[in-house]
């Protein structure tokens, strides 16, 4: 009888376990909410989102300038690693060798390892001269290269292994039957993957970007070290920004001395919670989809 | 030619250019921290608590953020695997995983995986103040925890579905419980698979700079104790290149490389691990 009352022991700790870690998560909302309720009774929702006036010290909490900042420097990231990215994957799995793919595939893997910190420390010492002293010029502007391309640039590179591992999945998962077809009719490759391997995975591929932008959205530290925190209203590239990610990195020293300043704080977490959470659940959604209608 | 003869070439080029891309800046960025890092690092860097002046340039090491590093990614690993195996086992089918519990409980780890870390980090921090501690190794492990184990927890259950149905129903048939049957059989063979699910999360812990960037604290000594404040590898990269000393500087080059020796090592140990679990596991 004791090894079945040791079987039944186990199988409730398991579940005690997998519940205490939902808990979490719900200890985790819950205590953002409390902490952010300060500052939403003070001023209104619109109000924090939409101003840009940032003076803590009276009281002004306008994240905008900080939201704005954080999605200028995803979105370019996207926009220069997505098609970088598409075409890396569609290379991989139709054109090269299966020797060729296993070398990039363990390369990725390292690039996925390697320390934000790490990634950050590169883009100084090379991005930011490469943006400062080549791409600024070319485009007749003078910048210290702490700007958004530069973080941009980095983030690009840092959701490399995420959205190019997805999107090579996705590729794979199309059935051979489906490709043969379209080459038995004489298309050739290429066609074959503009008319039959792309529209066949739109949806896991857009998955694959979502997940990669909430990535990058929520990254801290590298985009910190290199696109220069001002709170400026940026009107190009070139310029500095100040991402919320940045925000909360920068500013829990001086939290604690500035009434509603930790409530501000604890509410741009829980901004970038909802908005990253909301990506993440939208692509999980889009996969599990596409699984269930393959199976 | 034809045009679309023409249309391959060209796609087919831009294919090639757009992988070598991606491995260039692989090797450029490796190549730019090794070849900035090794001529600063030494053996003082690596054997040495910093001394007085080390900010200003002067003797010292980064001893102190080598030795947190491993008890911060250590602690922060052996508490995530608590959580993360009966995780993992709570999702099997021969525990809970049909039940609609199970499909909450993955859905939390859904989310819980795509948290920023630097969230985990300000929600930590605020959550010590409310309990009154004060930045430490136990803050610093707890709150790398929190961002390892959905990790952790996600590559186990994906080796743990790898286990052929058949092994185990042959446990059940000569009357095994679920539970002799797990360690018997399921952990044994899931064993190689789980070390690298261990030894992944271990280098995402040790790398992570956000999350125990109010949690830790730093410090020029070693702890002593679970409440003492403690330095990280990745935050004295962070520190040491905002510095406005050039020597300073080159130290934190140095201990990016390190750091970036470290990861290459942990992802090569990865690498083994699932190449013997392939060939060690029964199919």
């Amino acid at each position: 009888m004791e090894r079945i009352f040791l079987d039944k022991l186990a199988g409730w700790f398991t579940k005690a376990v997998a519940i205490f870690s939902v808990g979490i998560l719900v200890l985790m909302i819950l205590g953002l909410l409390i902490k952010s309720d300060q500052i939403l009774s003070t001023s209104s929702l619109s109000k924090l989102l939409l101003s840009s006036e940032w003076k803590p010290s009276k009281g002004d909490f306008g994240f905008l300038p900080f939201i704005t900042g954080t999605f200028i420097v995803t979105l370019i990231a996207m926009v220069i690693s997505v098609p970088v990215c598409l075409m890396s994957a569609i290379y991989l799995t139709e054109y090269s060798g299966k020797t060729a793919r296993g070398i990039v595939k363990s390369g990725v893997d390292t690039l996925a390892g390697i320390p934000s910190v790490v990634f950050g420390l590169w883009g100084i010492l090379f991005i930011v001269p490469l943006v400062r002293d080549i791409i600024a010029p070319a485009f007749g502007v003078e910048t210290s290269g702490y700007c958004i391309l530069s973080g941009s640039i980095v983030l690009s590179i840092m959701v490399v292994p995420i959205i190019l591992s997805i999107m090579e999945d996705v590729i794979l998962s199309v059935p051979e039957d489906l490709k043969e077809a379209s080459y038995a009719v004489a298309a050739t490759k290429w066609q074959t993957i503009k008319y039959v391997v792309i529209p066949k995975t739109a949806h896991g591929l857009f998955s694959a970007v979502i997940l990669g932008f909430s990535r990058a959205f929520g990254e801290t530290m590298a985009v910190l070290m290199v696109v220069g925190n001002v709170a400026v209203h940026w009107k190009s590239v070139f310029d500095p920004a100040y991402p919320l990610t940045a925000l909360i990195a920068n500013n829990y020293g001086e939290m604690l001395s500035i009434p509603l300043y930790d409530s501000a704080l604890m509410f741009a977490s829980l901004l970038l919670l909802v908005i990253v959470v909301a990506f993440n659940l939208m692509a999980r959604y889009i996969l599990a989809r596409m699984k269930t209608e393959e199976g | 030619m034809e045009l679309r003869r023409i249309e391959e070439k060209v796609f087919k080029t831009i294919g090639l250019i757009s992988v070598t891309l991606v491995v260039a800046c692989l090797l450029a960025m490796i190549l730019t921290v090794v070849v900035k890092g090794l001529p600063a690092l030494n053996w003082q860097m690596i054997t040495q608590t910093p001394k007085g002046g080390y900010y200003l340039g002067k003797e010292g090491g980064i001893l102190n953020a080598i030795i947190g590093s491993i008890y911060l990614a250590g602690g922060a690993t052996i508490l995530a695997f608590f959580i993360s195996l009966p995780t993992a086992l709570f999702l099997q089918k021969d525990y809970y995983g049909k039940t609609k519990l199970a499909e909450l409980v993955r859905l939390a780890l859904d989310v819980l995986w795509g948290i920023p870390s630097i969230v985990y980090g300000a929600f930590g921090f605020v959550f010590m103040m409310y309990v009154g501690m004060r930045a430490s190794l136990l803050g610093g492990i707890i709150s790398l925890t929190f961002v390892i184990f959905p990790i952790m927890t996600r590559a186990i259950d994906e080796i743990l579905l790898t286990i052929p149905r058949d092994l185990k129903e042959a446990s059940y048939a000569v009357g095994a419980t679920k539970l002799e049957t797990t360690l018997s059989v399921t952990i044994r063979q899931a064993a190689p698979g789980i070390l690298t699910g261990v030894v992944l999360a271990f280098g995402r812990a040790i790398g992570d700079a956000a999350s125990i960037l109010f949690t830790a604290g730093y410090t020029d000594n070693i702890p002593s104790s679970l409440l003492d404040p403690v330095a990280s590898l990745p935050l004295a990269i962070f520190f040491q290149i905002g510095t406005p000393y050039v020597e300073v500087q080159q130290r934190a080059y140095a201990s990016a490389v390190i750091l970036l020796i470290v990861i290459l090592l942990l992802t090569s140990l990865t690498r083994l691990f699932s190449r013997m679990s392939e060939n060690y596991a029964v199919k």
